[in-house]
């Protein structure tokens, strides 16, 4: 039983058994209080599936991209979550959620050629940007195809750059953490990693370097 | 669920500043303080970045509650209980503690208790094995880099009151900057000390701020350091327009005599007007050894004794956290609901936050 955290752009958690049946998912659309909702969120959700935290045998964790004090909230809660049971965590890009939610919803519509098209899961990065990752298709392991690594760009200048390489745009508001767990579970299967240990930042933290102590004399 | 409430096994988290502190205490027994700090991360930047400190504790809890379990030899499993600090601090390094813990408790199904940092700062004095127990009231002063309080402690559960704060630096700030201002690096505090080995802290009578008569009107116990500051640069500057050389050593010893006497005038003041014959010291700044020197002989001499909590306890640490969650277990409180945040401005009369309505 996989438990699902993320917390790049709301949060959101579920609990997916290990062939992806959906048991429970509860989520906050609030960008902000992600330390506030995160400890009832996994509660609910595992009340919810009626599983007890012993139940859980991977805790999958989204790791962004992600404004950057909000995605650690969910971070460090997938991490002591799963040291309390002893349990490992398996890191998932937060935007392979959103695209293998795209790749099943289309595959299942069958009006989207997945195979020939690539596509970007664009989401809010703050700062007048937008962090972009872009895919084609889906592998053996039933996981989306990353073409390139989650990236930043201005967000007057993103349609640009997914025009130019003939990329269609999906904006996302949410991370299905559902979708998380599932992606978690078919790493599992594959024997694969598939996110990296870090948090996603994308960007260097805010700092000035002090120059020399202002004058205070007149 | 069944809690021991007589001997209660506290893990404790800490994120509000610039240290990851996990800590693991047996009632009142301290099992471990493990500390991870971020603080040569800071160096180049003269003072703590926010974001370089929370992207740090990330990195360190996990690495930090295992060592913390190793050292104190026991199991997660056997926790009874889990403490965070909820704030005051900076909010995306707290956020980080609360998030960790929240999960740590649900995933142990243990209850979880958020706790006052400052508060926190008092109850490190608990874990001292060779002190009396703390008797109440007292008077605390609190001082680091990111907080000078000065408090009325009725009861370290219950009952703790804010007489007095710092208007604008902290005074660990004023040291950082002080420093930085005599060309030392940072962290200020031990560079001042060293600094001022060999000056004559007579020999600049530099300001002490919230002082004068008018000022004890309205901040009778609250401290300023910016003005103070603001003197020793405007100080070093004039020496050397007029081309002279600027005696570190003097500066830093005459600039720490000014904190130094500053903060013990008020904390005795305090304890004066309280007629609490009690004053606890704490936080980072109690390291430096003049402040501990002036403290305990000027309190002598007005009959107040003073306690002073081990050192490795008095800077930021997650011990400190788990013996204040500690003592709330013994005393028969409830847990926190999982329904509370990081407050970076908590108030210290808010003890614990988010308390269960049993
Ligand atoms: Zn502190």
């Amino acid at each position: 039983m996989i438990l699902g955290i993320d917390t790049s752009l709301g949060s959101a958690v579920a609990v997916v058994e290990p062939d992806g049946v959906v048991r429970s998912q509860r989520e906050s659309l609030d960008p902000r209080g992600h330390a506030e909702v995160i400890g009832s969120l996994i509660q609910e959700a595992l009340a919810e599936a009626s599983v007890t935290a012993a139940e859980i045998t991977h805790v999958a964790a989204g790791m962004g991209p992600g404004p950057f004090t909000g995605l650690r909230v969910g971070i460090a809660a997938a991490r002591t979550f799963a040291l309390g049971r002893g349990i490992p965590v398996v890191p998932v890009v937060s935007h392979d959620a959103v695209a293998l939610e795209l790749l099943l919803h289309e595959a299942l519509h069958a009006g989207f050629d997945a195979e020939d098209r690539s596509f970007a899961v664009v989401t809010d990065a703050r700062r007048r940007e937008f962090a972009f990752t872009v895919y084609r298709g889906i592998d053996d392991g039933g996981l989306p195809i990353r073409l390139a690594e989650p990236a930043l760009a201005p967000r007057d200048e993103l349609d640009a750059v997914l025009s130019r390489d003939g990329v269609e745009r999906r904006d996302a508001e949410r991370i299905p953490a559902a979708l998380l767990a599932l992606a978690a579970a078919r790493a599992i299967a594959a024997r694969r990693t598939i996110g990296p240990d870090d948090a996603l930042y994308l960007r260097s933290p805010d700092v000035t370097m002090p120059g020399a102590p202002k004058r205070v004399s007149a | 669920m069944h809690v021991n409430r007589a001997e209660p096994l506290v893990v404790g988290i800490e994120t509000s500043c610039d240290e990851t502190g996990i800590g693991i205490v047996r009632g009142r027994t301290l099992l471990s303080n493990t500390i991870a700090s971020s603080m040569d991360e800071h160096a180049r930047f003269g003072g703590v970045v926010p974001e370089v400190a929370a992207r740090a504790h990330l990195e360190a809890l996990e690495p930090a509650i295992h060592a913390a379990l190793a050292e104190s030899g026991v199991a997660l499993g056997d926790i009874d209980a889990v403490a965070v600090t909820s704030g005051p601090g900076l909010a995306g390094a707290l956020m980080v503690g609360v998030g960790a813990a929240k999960a740590l408790a649900v995933s142990l199904d243990r209850p979880l208790y958020a706790v006052n940092h400052l508060v926190g700062h008092i109850a490190a004095d608990i874990l001292d094995p060779d002190a009396p127990p703390l008797e109440y009231p007292t008077v605390a002063l609190l001082v680091s880099g990111g907080h000078t309080s000065l408090l009325l402690v009725r009861d370290l559960t219950t009952d703790v009151e804010l007489l007095g704060e710092t208007m604008d630096d902290a005074a660990g700030e004023a040291f950082d900057k002080v420093a930085r201002l005599l060309g030392l690096p940072y962290p200020g505090g031990p560079e001042i000390d060293r600094a001022a080995a060999s000056g004559d802290p007579d020999a600049i009578p530099f300001p002490r701020g919230l002082s004068r008569a008018s000022d004890l009107a309205a901040h009778r116990y609250d401290f300023s350091f910016s003005g103070l500051k603001t003197a020793v640069a405007r100080w070093v500057e004039q020496r050397q327009a007029a081309g002279e050389p600027v005696p570190v050593a003097d500066v830093a010893a005459s600039f720490r005599e000014a904190v130094v006497d500053v903060l013990v005038t008020k904390a005795l003041a305090a304890c004066r007007d309280h007629e609490v014959p009690r004053l606890l010291l704490g936080g980072g700044v109690i390291a430096n050894r003049r402040l501990r020197e002036v403290a305990i002989e000027r309190a002598a001499a007005q009959g107040v004794t003073v306690r002073i909590p081990p050192l490795s306890l008095c800077t930021d640490n997650g011990a400190m956290i788990a013996a204040l969650a500690s003592e709330l277990v013994m005393s028969g409180r409830a847990p926190s609901t999982l329904h509370f945040g990081a407050d970076s401005t908590l108030p210290v009369t808010e003890i614990q936050v988010a308390e269960e309505a049993s």
